[in-house]
C-alpha cells in the first residue's frame, strides 16, 4: 500500500466512526496557513525594505586616555531607534547596550538609593542581612556587580518586566523577580516591595538600564543557552572536571573559602548555598552560567560537555530544600 | 582451604591463611613506605636560622628580603612575611625547577634540600603579614585606575578584580592565593610581565597567565602602584 492509499483508508475509517469529519483538519490547516501567509509575507517585504534590523558590532571601548576602562559618560545603545520591523520580532532581536560607568552615578538622593542598591547587590550579607538565609551575595551569580553580559545582568533584566513566568504561572513585576532570587538563590525571604532595600535594588537596576529600549531583549541577557551535550550529563565525569578546574577556589568539598567571615569563594552546595528551588539548581541554568563565567576570569574555556557534566556533579549534592515543597508537605 | 572450612577445623573461617597473609603483606608495605619517605617536619627555628644566617651553600634570605621578611621597596625584593606556607614552598620548588625563571633565586633554591625549603616556608608564613601603615598614598589617576582594577577588575576584557581571588584588601587567601598588599610595586610589575611572557609558568590552571595576557603595561603599572599601599576607599591625599 502506498502513502496516498493509506491516507485514503484512514480518511474513510474516520468518516465511519462519525466522531468528527476529517475534512475539518484539512480546512483548519489551510485556514491557518492562509492567515499566517497574509501576516507574514508583507512583514517579510517590509523588513527587507527597511534598514538592516539586526544591530551591527559594538564599537570597541576607547583604549587610550582612560586605559581601557569604559568611558564615564553616557551609556551606549548602538541600534538607533529600533524600527517597527525590529519591534515586531522583539523576542528574537538582540540589541547591544552597555550600562553607564559608576562615576556617572548621580550625587543626589536618587544617587544615594542607587549606591545603596549596589551595596546590597555586592554585599548582601551586610546590607540585607535580615533577608538572607545562606552565605551568598547577589553578585556571586551576577558578576561585575550585576553588569557582566552573559551573567544575567541587571540592566538587561530591568527592561523585560513585567513578564509572565512559567515558574509561578502569572505575570511578575520586576520586584517579584528580585523577590524570587531572595527566596530561592539566597534561601531567605524577600524585603517588602516598598522597603528601602527593594527600592534601592530597583533604583540600581533602573539606573544601569538608563537609555536602554524597553521590552527588547538586550544582547547579554541571562546566561547564554548551551547546546545539548553530545553525551548525557554525567556526575562522575563532572567530578573530574571539578577537581581539575574548580576545587582550587571552591574547595575540594565545594564549601568555598571564607576570610574573616566573608566568603571570597562561595559555597556551591550544602547549607550555606542556594536552595533546591533556585534557578541555579537546574542543570541547564548551572551549565550555562558555568560555561560562560567559570573558572572566574576564564569563561568560555570549558567545553559544553564539561560544563554540563560539572553542573550535574555540583547539583548532585545536598542543599537546602525548595521552600515551596516544604510548605505543601 | 575448602576442606578446612567444610570440616569446621578452622577456628574462624573468615581469617583464612590467605587473609592473614594479605594483612601481613599490607603491614609490611606500609611500614616500608613510611621508612622510605620519612615525613619532613618543617622546623620554624631551623627556618629562622636559614633566613638570618644562611648556610654554607646559600646566603641569608634577609639580605634581600629584609630583617623581618618585609621585602625591599626600592630594589623590588618581595615581601615574604605572612605569605601562605604552601605558596612559599611551591615558589621555592618552581625556582629550582625552572617554572619561575629567576637568575638570583634559581641557584639558591637549587642548593636547598626539601627539608630546608619547608623550614624556610614555615618560618616566613609565621611572621605577621602587611598592615596598612600611617602613610596615606598620594592620589593620582594612575592610583585610581589601580584601585579600580584591584577592586572591580575590567570585565570588558574579562579581567576579574585582583581581590576576587586574593581576598578583600589583597590580604591573600591561603593556601593558593598569596597576599598582594604591601608588595613592592617593582616586584608586582615584574611578575605580571613574567606571566605575560611565560617567564613564570607555575600559576594554577594558568589563571594569572590568562589575566596578564589581557592587560596592558599601563594597567600593570597602575595595579602595582596601588597594591604597594592599597587604600580601600581610594582616598589618597
Ligand atoms: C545562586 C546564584 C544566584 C544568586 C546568589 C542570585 N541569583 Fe539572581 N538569578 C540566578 C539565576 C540562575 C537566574 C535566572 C537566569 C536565567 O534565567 O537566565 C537569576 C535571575 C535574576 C534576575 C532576572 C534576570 C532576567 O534577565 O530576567 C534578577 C533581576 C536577579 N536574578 C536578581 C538577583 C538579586 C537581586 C540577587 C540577590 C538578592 C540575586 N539575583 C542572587 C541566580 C542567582
Ligand atoms: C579562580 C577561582 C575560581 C575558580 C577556578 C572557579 N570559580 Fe566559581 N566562583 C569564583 C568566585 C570568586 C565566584 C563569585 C563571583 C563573584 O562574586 O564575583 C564564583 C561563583 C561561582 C558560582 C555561583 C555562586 C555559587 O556559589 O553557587 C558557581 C555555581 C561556580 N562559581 C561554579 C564554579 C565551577 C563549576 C567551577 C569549575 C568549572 C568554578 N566555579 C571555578 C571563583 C572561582
Amino acid at each position: 500500500m502506498n502513502m496516498s492509499h493509506r491516507l485514503k483508508h484512514w480518511f474513510e475509517s474516520q468518516k465511519q466512526t462519525r466522531k468528527f469529519h476529517p475534512t475539518w483538519i484539512a480546512l483548519g490547516v489551510v485556514a491557518t496557513l492562509a492567515v499566517a501567509g497574509i501576516i507574514w509575507i508583507p512583514a517579510e517585504l517590509v523588513s527587507k525594505a527597511e534598514a538592516p534590523p539586526v544591530p551591527t558590532a559594538h564599537p570597541p571601548p576607547p583604549a587610550t586616555g582612560n586605559k581601557g576602562m569604559r568611558p564615564a559618560d553616557m551609556p551606549t545603545v548602538i541600534e538607533q531607534t529600533p524600527s517597527p520591523a525590529t519591534l515586531r520580532g522583539a523576542k528574537t532581536i538582540r540589541v547591544d547596550f552597555s550600562p553607564p560607568a559608576d562615576d556617572a552615578m548621580p550625587t543626589d538622593e536618587f544617587g544615594d538609593a542607587v549606591r545603596f542598591g549596589k551595596s546590597i547587590f555586592t554585599d548582601t550579607q551586610t546590607y540585607a542581612r535580615g533577608y538572607v538565609g545562606n552565605k551568598l551575595n547577589c553578585v556571586n551569580c551576577h558578576l561585575d556587580a550585576g553588569r557582566k553580559p552573559d551573567s544575567a545582568p541587571l540592566w538587561a533584566a530591568y527592561v523585560m518586566y513585567p513578564a509572565y513566568r512559567d515558574k509561578n504561572k502569572h505575570v511578575n513585576s520586576y520586584e517579584e523577580r528580585l523577590a524570587g532570587c531572595f527566596r530561592f538563590s539566597m534561601n531567605g525571604k524577600a524585603p517588602a516591595p516598598d522597603s528601602k532595600e527593594m527600592i534601592a535594588l530597583i533604583s540600581y537596576s533602573y539606573w544601569l538600564a538608563r537609555g536602554a529600549p524597553t521590552g527588547i531583549e538586550l544582547k547579554g541577557r541571562g546566561y547564554p543557552k548551551l547546546p545539548d551535550p553530545p553525551q548525557p550529563p554525567d556526575a562522575a565525569r563532572g567530578k573530574r572536571v571539578f577537581e581539575a578546574n574548580c576545587a582550587l577556589c571552591h574547595g575540594a568539598d565545594g564549601q568555598g573559602t571564607a576570610m574573616n567571615g566573608r566568603y571570597v569563594f562561595p559555597p556551591l552546595w550544602g547549607n550555606h548555598s542556594f536552595n533546591g528551588g533556585a534557578g541555579m539548581s537546574q542543570i541547564k541554568n548551572a551549565a550555562a552560567f558555568i560555561h560562560a563565567n567559570m573558572p572566574l576570569g576564564k569563561g568560555n574555556t570549558l567545553s559544553a560537555q564539561e560544563a554540563w557534566d560539572v553542573a550535574q556533579f555540583m547539583n548532585s549534592h545536598p542543599r537546602p530544600p525548595d521552600p515551596r515543597l516544604a510548605k505543601s508537605s | 582451604m575448602r576442606t578446612c572450612r567444610s570440616l569446621r577445623l578452622c577456628a574462624s573461617p573468615a581469617t583464612s591463611w590467605a587473609d592473614s597473609l594479605r594483612i601481613l603483606a599490607t603491614i609490611v608495605v606500609i611500614a616500608w613506605a613510611t621508612m622510605r619517605a620519612p615525613p619532613v617536619h618543617a622546623d620554624r627555628l631551623a627556618g629562622a636560622a636559614l633566613a638570618q644566617k644562611g648556610s654554607k651553600a646559600v646566603p641569608a634570605c634577609m639580605v634581600c628580603h629584609g630583617a623581618n621578611g618585609e621585602g625591599q621597596t626600592a630594589s623590588g625584593f618581595p615581601r615574604l612575611a605572612g605569605q601562605p606556607e604552601a605558596y612559599l614552598l611551591k615558589q621555592l620548588q618552581a625556582f629550582a625547577g625552572g617554572q619561575r625563571k629567576n637568575p638570583q633565586m634559581a641557584p639558591i633554591a637549587g642548593a636547598l634540600d626539601a627539608r630546608q625549603m619547608r623550614d624556610a616556608a614555615e618560618y616566613y608564613a609565621s611572621l605577621p603579614g602587611w598592615q596598612p601603615h600611617g602613610q596615606t598614598p598620594s592620589a593620582s589617576p594612575q592610583y585610581e585606575l589601580g584601585r579600580r582594577l584591584s577592586t572591580a577588575g575590567n570585565w570588558s576584557k574579562e579581567v576579574p578584580a585582583c581581590f576576587a581571588c586574593h581576598g578583600p584588601g589583597g590580604a591573600g587567601v591561603p593556601p593558593h592565593f598569596p597576599a598582594l598588599a604591601g608588595q613592592p610595586s617593582a616586584y608586582t610589575r615584574r611578575q605580571m610581565k613574567a606571566w605575560q611572557t611565560a617567564g613564570r609558568t607555575n600559576d594554577p590552571q594558568g589563571l594569572m597567565k590568562s589575566v596578564a595576557e589581557k592587560m596592558t603595561d599601563a594597567e600593570f603599572d597602575a595595579v602595582s602602584l596601588y597594591l604597594e599601599n592599597p587604600s580601600l576607599d581610594g582616598k589618597g591625599k
